[in-house]
């Protein structure tokens, strides 16, 4: 026994089995989360710091629970009142913590490559709960589970990737988790929402014609569209995003009869997504991506932190 | 005052020597040379198994100072480049103030006067305050002893205000030495766009951002005759930008790095080591390889370093948040002679003509050949010393090198500037 990983930063380090065990550890702790009393002491005497350095409240609210669920202390760092504000350096920052002797650092940054940077300063275990444009493993393993509950298997699984990939640290973890698990993955999007290098990611094929691959696909992942940005924005307007890109009641005659719909959250209604497909009763599995990040960051912190009660390092 | 060096090789293609031979140098220039010299008096130093070559210049060398002498001042940056057996290097003008004036280059010059462990050639800004608007008095920094003019560290975005540069400074017979960036294009570009910047999730820098201004500035050059040195080029493409303009006759010269001869986007590993974050960023194999092939068939001019201190802190920070740049001078030959000489690739007169002979002519310096009457300013190095780069070593006050750790054959030993050592036997001469 004995998980062969002491952090999560680069899914690419994951093997399928290593993936399909965090799968089966999160469904085991499906029961602790619908019991009266959703807590068991696994990580009890655990310190767990949550070290957000960029807003975010969905990321951190599932980790929250998850650990909390898992008995874990937890410790909020992070927000506006960082001492990077006052001018500390990252590196002083993480030293600072670890002299609280905390266990595992969760770590959301602007920058990518921070992760892996506290994990050389810290020596505790290190999860990325998402870097820069680069990576968000959790996000992807709790993608991969909603396809596997949905699905039952990912063999021959042809998922499509519709949106802003070249902005996306979702994709930077998703699609390869996606091929170490054998699917077929093809990226939609204009160019100018593209990275450089899609095969580098691992994508199977490139495509700007979402109706000409829908019907070919099983999973239609949609990715959140900024709608914050306009001047210099990747497309025009969001009407003309929404006319070629958005997965919409009309385009639904294209889609496979059991074709699932995913969203990483949160959504924009009339965007990417109406309102037809968000809450579609059969195919969008949205809100069980947002449960299976919770069994899925359990898994990871559980086999991560080694599931041991009597503190001994993993 | 004489002083005799004795039984070294004496390479130099000026002059068509490489042969073992003596030199006498008598007060500040190379008074004989040849077999088995006598001279009553003079000191003498047995440099058996060493090569003499005309004195090594790195022409583009940021000095720090002054604004920045917590990353490095000209003390210690020219003590860093003596120990790397350079002669003379030539200081960028984004100092603080920046040098965009007389004053800025009598001050630079007086401090190296003072302090200089090798000559400090200066280079002034082509625009006032770096700003690309208002040319800067390059008359007056001329009349000053001013080299060269640059805006180092940024393109002058506008085509109007480069081709004034160019016309104004075509009357001095001093070169024009673009910083090619397109900002527009470039944006917050981190990494070489392409397999570097979609796996480690960075802005891309695309290679584009760097040849349309190469290729914009061979244009201006054609429009006003004023001779162009593009700095630091790093692709394949703009090295052909290069090579037609030669072959059209056009003043048109460059200048590669070792980083970018010998270090390539894949050194990127994701641990984003930020002493490899330098700009232009670290490209592709297939670039490496084409300007290491252009320094073979002399489309590089010359071999600069860039040397670019940072303090340890500032580049230990968030890969986004560091600043771009190494450190190179007491590299540079090191690595020249480990991946370029004893890999066959060039011989001991390229190396001089690309590190020594071509910058003197570029900067406008009086030829020094190993010969009498010239200076004497020489390098001596041993082709075969074995030594690792470790940062605990630099005399630099940056430690903030892409080649720590790498295995070296080949350091300078001597440097002699005017005469007198500044470098003896691999130690600074106080």
């Amino acid at each position: 026994m004995g998980f062969p990983h002491k952090h999560l930063i680069d899914i690419r380090e994951y093997s399928r089995e290593d993936i399909m065990t965090i799968l089966e550890t999160a469904k085991t702790f499906k029961q602790i989360n619908e019991r009266r009393i959703k807590k068991v002491p696994t990580l009890k005497g655990f310190t767990v710091v949550n070290m957000f350095n960029e807003p975010s409240t969905r990321t951190r609210s599932s980790f929250e629970i998850a650990e909390k669920r898992l008995s874990a202390d937890t410790l909020n760092f992070g927000g506006s009142g960082t001492s990077t504000v006052k001018g500390e350096s990252l590196t002083d920052t993480v030293k600072t913590l670890c002299s609280y002797k905390v266990d595992c650092i969760v770590v959301r940054d602007k920058h990518a490559g921070v992760p892996r940077k506290i994990a050389d300063i810290s020596g505790v275990h290190v999860i990325d709960a998402g870097d820069g444009k680069h990576q968000h493993p959790t996000q992807a393993l709790l993608d991969l589970y909603s396809i596997w509950e949905a699905k039952g298997s990912f063999d021959g699984l042809h998922v499509g990737i519709v949106g802003d990939i070249g902005h996306s640290r979702v994709c930077g973890s998703l699609v390869p988790a996606l091929k170490i698990m054998g699917c077929e993955v093809t990226l939609i999007a204009p160019q100018t929402l593209l990275p450089a290098r899609p095969d580098v990611l691992g994508a199977d094929h490139v495509t700007s014609d979402l109706d000409a691959v829908l019907p070919q696909l099983d999973v239609v992942y949609m990715l959140r569209i900024q709608r914050e940005r306009f001047e210099g924005a990747p497309y025009p307007s969001l009407r003309e995003y929404n006319m070629l890109y958005g997965l919409t009641r009309e385009r639904e005659p294209l889609m496979k009869p059991y074709a699932v719909i995913c969203h990483p959250g949160p959504i924009n209604r009339g965007v990417e997504l109406d309102s037809y497909m968000a809450d579609h009763p059969t195919r969008s599995l949205i809100l069980d991506q947002v449960y299976a990040g919770v069994l899925v960051r359990m898994a990871v912190l559980y086999l991560l932190l080694g599931g041991a009660d009597d503190g001994a390092d993993a | 005052m004489a002083l005799m060096l004795r039984n070294a090789r004496l390479v130099d293609p000026q002059v068509g020597l490489d042969e073992v031979a003596d030199v006498l140098i008598e007060d500040e220039r190379i008074a004989k040379v040849g077999a088995s010299l006598e001279c009553a008096g003079a000191e003498e130093l047995d440099l058996s198994g060493k090569i003499i070559v005309p004195g090594l210049v790195d022409m583009h060398v940021h000095l720090r100072e002054p604004g920045f002498e917590l990353k490095e001042d000209i003390a210690s940056g020219t003590r860093a480049a003596a120990r790397g057996g350079f002669a003379a290097v030539c200081a960028m003008p984004n100092t603080n103030p920046i040098t965009d004036d007389a004053l800025a280059v009598e001050y630079i010059k007086a401090r190296a006067e003072a302090v200089g462990k090798c000559r400090v050639l200066v280079s002034g800004a082509c625009t006032k305050g770096l700003g690309g608007e208002t040319l800067a008095e390059m008359g007056d920094m001329v009349r000053h002893g001013c080299c060269a003019f640059t805006d180092d560290g940024r393109g002058i975005k506008d085509s109007g205000m480069m081709r004034r540069v160019l016309d104004y400074a075509a009357q001095f017979d001093r070169v024009v030495m673009p910083h090619c960036q397109d900002d527009e294009l470039v944006g917050a570009g981190q990494v070489n766009e392409g397999v570097a910047s979609t796996r480690l999730g960075l802005e891309g820098w695309p290679a584009e951002g760097e040849e349309l201004e190469i290729m914009r500035d061979i244009a201006l050059c054609r429009l006003t005759g004023c001779p162009v040195h593009i700095q630091h080029l790093t692709t394949k493409r703009a090295l052909d930008m290069v090579r037609a303009a030669k072959a059209e006759g056009l003043p048109v010269t460059c200048e590669v790095t070792p980083h970018h001869l010998f270090l390539t986007e894949d050194n990127i590993g994701d641990d984003y080591p930020t002493s490899l974050k330098v700009n232009p960023p670290l490209r592709t194999v297939a670039d490496a390889a084409a300007l290491i092939e252009g320094v073979f068939d002399g489309s590089v001019d010359a071999i600069v370093t860039d040397h670019a201190p940072h303090t340890e802190w500032e580049k230990d920070r968030e890969f986004e948040l560091a600043p771009f740049g190494m450190i190179g001078l007491e590299t540079s030959l090191g690595l020249m002679l480990t991946h370029m000489v004893h890999t066959g690739v060039i011989d001991y007169a390229k190396l001089v003509d690309v590190m020594a002979v071509t910058p003197r002519a570029i900067l406008r310096q009086e030829r020094v050949a190993i010969e009498p009457g010239c200076m004497a300013d020489l390098t001596v190095f041993d082709p075969n010393e074995e030594w690792t780069v470790r940062a605990e070593d630099f005399l630099s006050k940056a430690k903030n090198s892409g080649f720590v750790g790498h295995s070296l054959k080949g350091r300078a030993t001597h440097v002699l500037v005017g005469g007198k050592l500044t470098l003896r036997d691999g130690v600074i001469v106080d």
